[in-house]
């Protein structure tokens, strides 16, 4: 009878545990699906919440959070509403920090601390430049050195290059390169799993596209 | 079977939940609006139910809409940018529930409505900016000099004959400058006869300015009209090393910050010498001793801990300099006048978070000046003359006059509800002034004066709504040099009125201790009291990221001002007390745009001034020599990027101001004016252009900027006033030492880390 018992109970928490990742996992991956193809600005607030009650339901996954941030963040660069970029480059930054917290050193949080360094720069260039540049900097070179396959630091930096004037030393000349990097890292990339980051590829090819 | 049965009687609960979690169950559908205070609905307001996935984002009408799968009691959360998170209770129970929710904002420094009555804040940490360091040494009349820069705002006044800040009908001794919460003596260069001096200190050391033109908060005092509060730079963003040659002098830097990026330290060495420049342009004064600087500053910083922060400035100056001019009172004669100052000063500030909503802030701050002043009177032929009548026998003389000032303050600051705080604290300063004189009639005539100066204030910063807020403070004054205390309310509100607008009300009292010079120079006093102003200021302001309008009107009442009696021509004072009186009125605009006209920023100032006062030895209230009714600035910069070049102008008019001759009339026994007029209008057109060939060029390892500007392209005659002789007969206007100013300099700064990295990776 015991014997019943214990597996009766084990059965109980494996499907529970189960079912558990398997909720985590579909809900990820449906998010990560309205993440790909959310038009507008207002639809990518939704997907970053939706991330966020995630997070926050789960606590110990790095990547629910992970995604809220880098959505609210392609929000605000949606929404191009620069005098507020500050507010909503903090909220990034208080998802982004639990994400980081869960999974210290990673090459993707470093991409996004890079990205919101870029939304609180651009609230004023001139005055803001000297020290976010710096950050922006730093952390792409972290998230190159945390994970030398990840395209994504290249993308950024590429990006920021086609962004920057040519007699800043910027423009399509130096950025090419960069990108095509990007291209070639993209290519050879394996995401560890069905919901880990992969995004960039197609961006990176419109930007290009746009250097031709 | 017993036994079976009990054990199915155990499992059943089990087998229920496990079923429960297979098959899933109903779902209910919750939906609602969700409102700011003001019942207008919110866009991308996040709802969940705790712990759980459901949950809905609001649409542009405020409604939401969700399925969720969770039974019985459970917390709702609904979440926005910039309000409260709301948190309430329900009970689901499978029927379709209608829940709305009402938002409430967050008090936040980027919406709440800010202090701004009276004061111009000039740093990147607030929106509110309306001048930043940069802005400072990219405005063309300035010459890096910050004062110079803050005389484009409006409420300062155009006056080239002495130093310091003359703000709406205040001298200049009523501006005071506090560099990381304390006062600042000395914080321009030592006087010389009508030619204003520059501040000591390069605007690059601070990353925050604020200019108060009244009613400022009760953390300071002593000043009557104004103060100018500098907030010195953190840590370096890198190691570095600069050079930079000009046109007049050389000077080389270097900071180094820690591999932890936690503590910093640097030296600065500046060398000025004017040789060229005046042989290349021609100086209406004969320097005789041509001006030299020596200048050297030493810094650290160390970040104590992830809040803290212990920041070191020490300086230091000698400068020599010498210049002759024609004596007013006879042809045949000359007046040189000497100088060396050797100044130090140091300020040591901790700022450290303690605990949660405690803040600590410490400072202090030494320094010692010294002047030697030596005037002669002198023939044709440069050698020293001695006539013993007057009025020249007065006039050769050579004075040392030493002062220091040792300060300590502390502030405590307690954050309450929201951005509600209140501030409290004290400070102790410890003046000590010596003037040793000698002319004619005295040798080494030593007077001194010491004041242990005591101070304490609060205040309160209360939010009433994120769209109401006051400042309400006091602040206790001693001064065992007058022997008097003294206590003041300081009062200011603000409402916002619109999206990016607001109105703002202030009012203070200000007490100020009579010029150390009244003590030193042994007139006969009895009883000198604080002078005394009220400030009743009304603003409104509206400011965007690319826009800013200020309108601000303002009262100020003196009371007791210093008054001197004497009974002759040659400026002799026989007593000195506090009878003066005066007031001020006037209006002030400020506009800056950075977006109408492409890659333009462009500022306009105005201001209206109306004030009269009597006070030293004028005979009634009438309109001071420093005080220009109408005075208004236009300021531009543009960039261009094709050539990497910034191009600054400036343009500065005022209406000429008064000028008086003041003469002791025996018959009346008191002193009237024997003459009187008007300066001409004062205009100033000025240029320069900051070429900065590495911009953006993030693989240099060295950034160039090139100066280059000119004072007063035009040429336009520029009259400060008049000196009159001692019969009164004659009168020469007071000139600028040159018609025109030019500078050329090129200042590289090198980050040094790369270049570490090199080297250690070669080893």
């Amino acid at each position: 009878m015991k014997k019943i018992f214990f597996a009766l109970m084990s059965l109980a928490v494996v499907t529970q545990g189960f079912a558990q990742s398997e909720k985590f996992t579909k809900a990820m991956t449906t998010n990560i699906a309205q993440f790909d193809s959310a038009k507008t600005a207002d639809d990518m607030l939704a997907v970053s919440a939706s991330f966020e009650r995630i997070g926050d339901a789960e606590k110990t996954q790095w990547l629910p959070y992970y995604y809220a941030s880098l959505s609210e963040v392609i929000y605000a660069f949606m929404k191009n509403d620069m005098a507020n970029n500050d507010a909503f480059a903090q909220k990034a930054e208080q998802l982004l920090n639990k994400a980081d917290a869960a999974q210290p050193n990673n090459s993707e949080i470093s991409v996004v601390k890079a990205m919101i360094a870029t939304l609180r720069m651009l609230v004023n260039p001139q005055q803001r430049w000297q020290q976010y540049g710096a950050v922006i900097q730093t952390e792409i070179e972290n998230a190159k050195k945390q994970d030398p396959t990840n395209p994504r630091p290249y993308y950024l930096q590429g990006q920021n290059l086609r962004n920057t004037p040519e007699q800043f030393g910027g423009g399509c000349a130096t950025a090419k390169p960069m990108l095509e990097e990007a291209i070639k890292k993209f290519d050879a990339f394996k995401p560890a799993s069905g919901i880990a980051p992969n995004w960039g590829k197609s961006q990176t090819q419109k930007v290009l596209d746009g250097c031709k | 079977m017993s036994n079976k049965y009990t054990a199915m009687h155990h499992l059943l609960p089990l087998l229920i939940l496990l079923l429960s979690f297979l098959a899933g169950s109903g779902q209910t559908v919750i939906s609602g609006k969700v409102k700011d205070g003001k019942g207008r609905p919110l866009q991308g307001a996040s709802i969940t139910i705790k712990d759980t996935y459901d949950g809905a984002t609001t649409d542009s009408l405020g409604a939401y809409h969700f399925k969720t799968t969770e039974k019985g009691e459970q917390t709702l959360l609904t979440t926005s940018i910039g309000y409260k998170l709301q948190e309430q209770k329900i009970t689901i129970t499978g029927a379709t529930l209608h829940i709305d929710v009402l938002l409430k904002q967050e008090p936040n420094e980027l919406t709440a409505v800010t202090i701004t009555a009276g004061s111009f804040e000039a740093s990147d940490t607030k929106r509110t900016t309306v001048l930043n360091p940069i802005d400072i040494v990219t405005t063309a009349s300035a010459n890096a000099d910050i004062t110079s820069a803050i005389k484009t705002l409006p409420g300062a006044q155009q006056v080239g004959e002495s130093e310091g800040l003359f703000v709406r009908g205040g001298t200049a001794q009523e501006t005071k400058v506090f560099i990381d919460g304390t006062l600042v003596n000395n914080f321009f260069f030592s006087s010389v006869p009508d030619i204003a001096q520059r501040g000591r200190f390069s605007p690059f050391i601070f990353k925050g300015t604020v200019f108060s033109a009244g009613g400022y908060s009760a953390l300071y005092g002593q000043a009557l009209s104004s103060a100018l509060i500098l907030e010195s730079v953190d840590l370096p963003e890198q190691s570095s090393a600069s050079v930079g040659v000009s046109t007049v002098g050389l000077n080389a830097g270097f900071q180094k910050l820690s591999k932890k990026k936690n503590a910093s330290w640097g030296v600065n060495y500046g060398y000025v010498n004017l040789a060229a420049y005046f042989a290349a342009v021609k100086q209406r004064p004969d320097n005789f001793k041509i001006p030299e600087f020596h200048n050297g500053e030493v810094n650290f910083r160390i970040k104590t801990s992830k809040s803290g922060m212990l920041k070191f400035y020490g300086y230091f100056n000698f400068n020599d300099l010498g210049l002759r001019r024609p004596d007013i009172d006879s042809t045949d004669l000359k007046n040189a006048f000497r100088l060396r100052n050797f100044n130090i000063y140091g300020n040591l500030s901790w700022k450290e978070k303690l605990g949660r909503k405690w803040h600590l802030y410490l400072g202090a701050s030494y320094s010692t000046n010294t002047d030697k002043i030596g005037n002669e009177l002198q023939d044709q032929h440069n050698v020293p003359v001695i006539i013993p009548f007057e009025p020249y026998d007065t006039k050769s003389f050579n004075v040392k006059s030493t002062g220091e000032l040792a300060q300590i303050k502390t502030v405590f600051e307690r954050r309450l509800y929201g951005l509600s705080a209140i501030r409290f604290g004290g400070e102790y300063m410890y003046f000590t002034d010596k003037n040793d004189f000698t002319n004619y009639y005295t040798t080494n005539g030593i007077v001194k004066a010491d004041d242990h100066f005591k101070a304490a204030f609060a205040e309160a910063d209360l939010y009433i709504t994120n769209d109401l807020a006051a400042k309400i403070g006091s602040r206790f004054e001693q001064s065992s040099l007058l022997n008097k205390a003294n206590l003041v309310p300081r009062l200011s509100l603000a409402y916002k009125v619109g999206n990016k607008a607001q109105a703002s009300l202030a009012y203070g009292i200000f007490y100020q201790k009579p010029e150390k010079d009244y003590y030193l120079r042994g007139y006969a006093f009895n009883d000198l009291l604080y002078t005394r102003a009220t400030h009743y200021i009304a603003n409104y302001q509206k400011v965007s990221k690319d826009y800013t309008l200020r309108i601000e009107g303002f009262y100020k009442k003196y009371e007791h001002l210093i008054k001197t009696y004497g009974s002759n021509n040659n400026g002799i004072i026989d007593s000195v007390g506090n009878a003066g009186f005066g007031d001020a009125k006037g209006i002030e605009l400020f506009w800056r745009d950075r977006k109408t006209l492409k890659d333009v920023d462009y500022w306009i100032s105005y201001s209206y001034l109306d004030t009269k006062r009597d006070y030293l030895n004028y005979p009634y209230a009438i309109q001071p020599n420093f005080a220009a009714t109408h005075t208004a600035s236009l300021v531009v910069k543009k960039f261009v990027t094709k050539i990497k070049t910034q191009f600054n102008g400036s343009y500065t008019f005022a209406t000429g101001r008064p000028y008086y001759n003041f003469r002791y009339n025996n018959s009346a026994g008191k002193y009237v004016i024997a003459d009187q007029g008007k300066t001409i209008s004062y205009n100033n057109l000025s240029f320069s252009v900051n070429y900065l060939p590495t911009i953006g060029n993030t693989k240099a390892k060295k950034f160039v900027v090139w100066v280059f500007s000119v004072n007063n392209v035009l040429g336009s005659d520029q009259v400060f006033g008049y000196n009159y002789s001692y019969n009164g007969l004659r009168k020469d206007p007071i000139l600028p030492t040159a018609r025109r100013f030019y500078f050329l300099g090129c200042f590289l700064s090198f980050g040094v880390d790369r270049s570490d990295d090199v080297i250690n990776n070669n080893l």
